[in-house]
């Protein structure tokens, strides 16, 4: 064999090598199908400001679920945990007549929870829903419910920021 | 005019892009959520640690913030630009200048370590499986909250896993089993006794872990549809009357039984053909939070019965798909249970 042979095997070698540990190996989730933000203020401030925040972008709160109290009740320990649940009036009463099985995913929520004085607030990225339903008619609700969901985290945590110092 | 115009070009061009890009405000964006502000640790672990940022490369980071680690929570930045990572990374390697006794970014060769992987496998399994697991999968939850006693302030890594094996060289890992980290379990262990020779068995064998195929902790749950759906044959009102009785027998706690538009239209103006029926296994949930204490986004349990053009639909979002989200591959056992949960309860509803 000689030396030209020799590299060309070598490469044929590392191009199968590549192929097969990039068909074995799938990246992970992107960072983008969950929206998170770290707000630097406690549980209860944190909480009545999203609430707040919610109503400003237009957004009605239907609901508050407390895990939290759930859990303790039941003699389990955890830190506050809700689940804040949203929507418009308009898109509850129409999206399930032209989408049913989309409202399962309705009203919108975000999860927020306490971590050592701080607070997590967290979401599904709506954008990711164009992928379970990819009814293209679908694609600009979602987009603008993505939006809406960034807004809200960024206003919080800006008007939680803005209150601390 | 012209002349100036071309000066201001020229100074523009004269410094680099990624000057201009705000290491620190990316990092409140992408990462803070999980690592906290100062990378004290979260959902995520913790960055700040001395000996961490002392003992691993820019190069390390980098990659690990492009890769991610498949099915153990950190997601892949496929859509930062390299400046993006770059300017992350340098805001990270500042908590390391801010420490008394911290050195510049440490730098590995890329150069493979020549060992003994079945010689490294039998000191592996002597010295590092207690933490990492007898196959590398690296210790159980995640980041530093919720999961676990934060007797520690970070969790033995996957050894195993892909996005690990890509980002760390040969020298890195050995450096780390030669100096160990302080302020975690990981011992030096030059100072427990193991040679320079037998470290590059261990990370021989640890390197062989890409070899080994389908790492049970970097599995994700494959993709289906993301409804359950199935039609009861009752009306609205016998469907959630039967599936009341199916919750409470399969020891879930009923929590409440509400019109999708409660709160959102006035008061007895809900539409009663669509209804959300909620309920809890306080047991499975407080299990689930141990695990990943993201779960809120599956809470609470939930299904609809709704009419829809002459037909009853009973529906709820299918965890198992929505696994993936999550990256967590401990979340896969409990995601799967609780989809067939779903469907056996829902079947039983309308029987």
């Amino acid at each position: 064999m000689n030396t030209t042979s020799f590299k060309c095997c070598g490469l044929r070698r590392a191009l199968i090598y590549t192929l097969v540990f990039g068909l074995l190996w799938v990246l992970p989730a992107d960072a983008d199908e969950l929206i998170m933000v770290r707000v630097h203020s406690a549980f209860p401030e944190t909480m009545t400001t999203l609430q707040e925040v919610i109503r400003k972008q237009d957004y009605t709160v239907s609901r508050i679920q407390r895990v939290d109290v759930g859990l303790t009740k039941t003699g389990y320990q955890t830190a506050e945990y809700r689940v804040v649940f949203f929507g418009k009036p308009r898109e509850i009463k129409d999206l399930p007549s032209r989408y049913p099985e989309l409202t399962t995913y309705l009203p919108l929520k975000i999860t927020i929870f306490a971590e050592q004085g701080e607070t997590l607030l967290m979401a599904l990225n709506p954008i990711l829903l164009g992928d379970f339903f990819p009814q293209p008619e679908l694609k600009k609700t979602f987009a603008v419910w993505e939006k809406a969901v960034r807004d809200i985290f960024d206003r919080v945590r800006t008007e939680e920021e803005g209150s601390a110092k | 005019m012209y002349r100036m115009f071309l000066l201001v070009a020229m100074i523009g061009l004269a410094h680099p892009v990624y000057a201009a890009v705000d290491g620190a405000g990316l990092y409140v964006q992408n990462c803070a959520a999980c690592h906290g502000a100062q990378g004290g640790g979260g959902v995520g672990v913790p960055l700040s640690l001395h000996d961490f940022l002392d003992s691993v490369s820019n190069e390390y980071l980098r990659k690990t913030i492009r890769l991610g680690r498949q099915g153990r929570v950190m997601p892949s930045f496929r859509k930062l630009s390299d400046d993006d990572v770059n300017a992350i990374v340098q805001h990270i390697r500042g908590w390391s200048h801010k420490q008394e006794g911290s050195h510049a970014a440490p730098v590995f060769s890329a150069q493979p370590i020549k060992g003994d992987a079945i010689r490294g496998k039998a000191l592996f399994d002597k010295n590092c499986a207690t933490c990492h697991g007898v196959n590398g999968e690296g210790g159980a939850g995640t980041g530093v909250t919720m999961s676990r006693p934060r007797n520690w302030p970070i969790l033995a890594p996957a050894l195993n896993n892909p996005g690990f094996l890509a980002s760390a060289s040969d020298e890195m890992i050995k450096a780390t089993l030669m100096k160990g980290r302080n302020g975690t379990p990981m011992v030096s262990f030059l100072k427990q006794g193991l040679s320079k020779k037998d470290i590059n068995d261990v990370v021989a064998y640890v390197r062989a872990f890409e070899k080994s195929s389908g790492a049970k902790t970097a599995e994700v749950l494959s993709s289906e549809s993301a409804v359950i759906v199935r039609e009861s044959p009752y009306s609205v009102e016998q469907t959630v009357a039967s599936l009341k009785s199916t919750i409470l027998g399969n020891n879930f706690r009923l929590i409440r039984i509400q019109p999708l538009d409660q709160g959102f239209v006035e008061r007895g103006k809900e539409n009663k053909k669509r209804v959300l029926v909620y309920s809890c296994n306080f047991n499975f949930l407080n299990e689930a939070l141990k695990v990943d204490p993201r779960v809120g986004l599956f809470l609470p349990c939930r299904v609809t019965v709704m009419e829809h053009k002459g037909k009853v639909l009973v529906m709820t979002i299918n965890p198992k798909r929505l696994s993936a989200i999550f990256n967590n591959s401990e979340l896969n056992r409990l995601c799967e249970e609780m989809s067939k949960i779903y469907v056996e309860m829902i079947e039983e509803a309308i029987l």
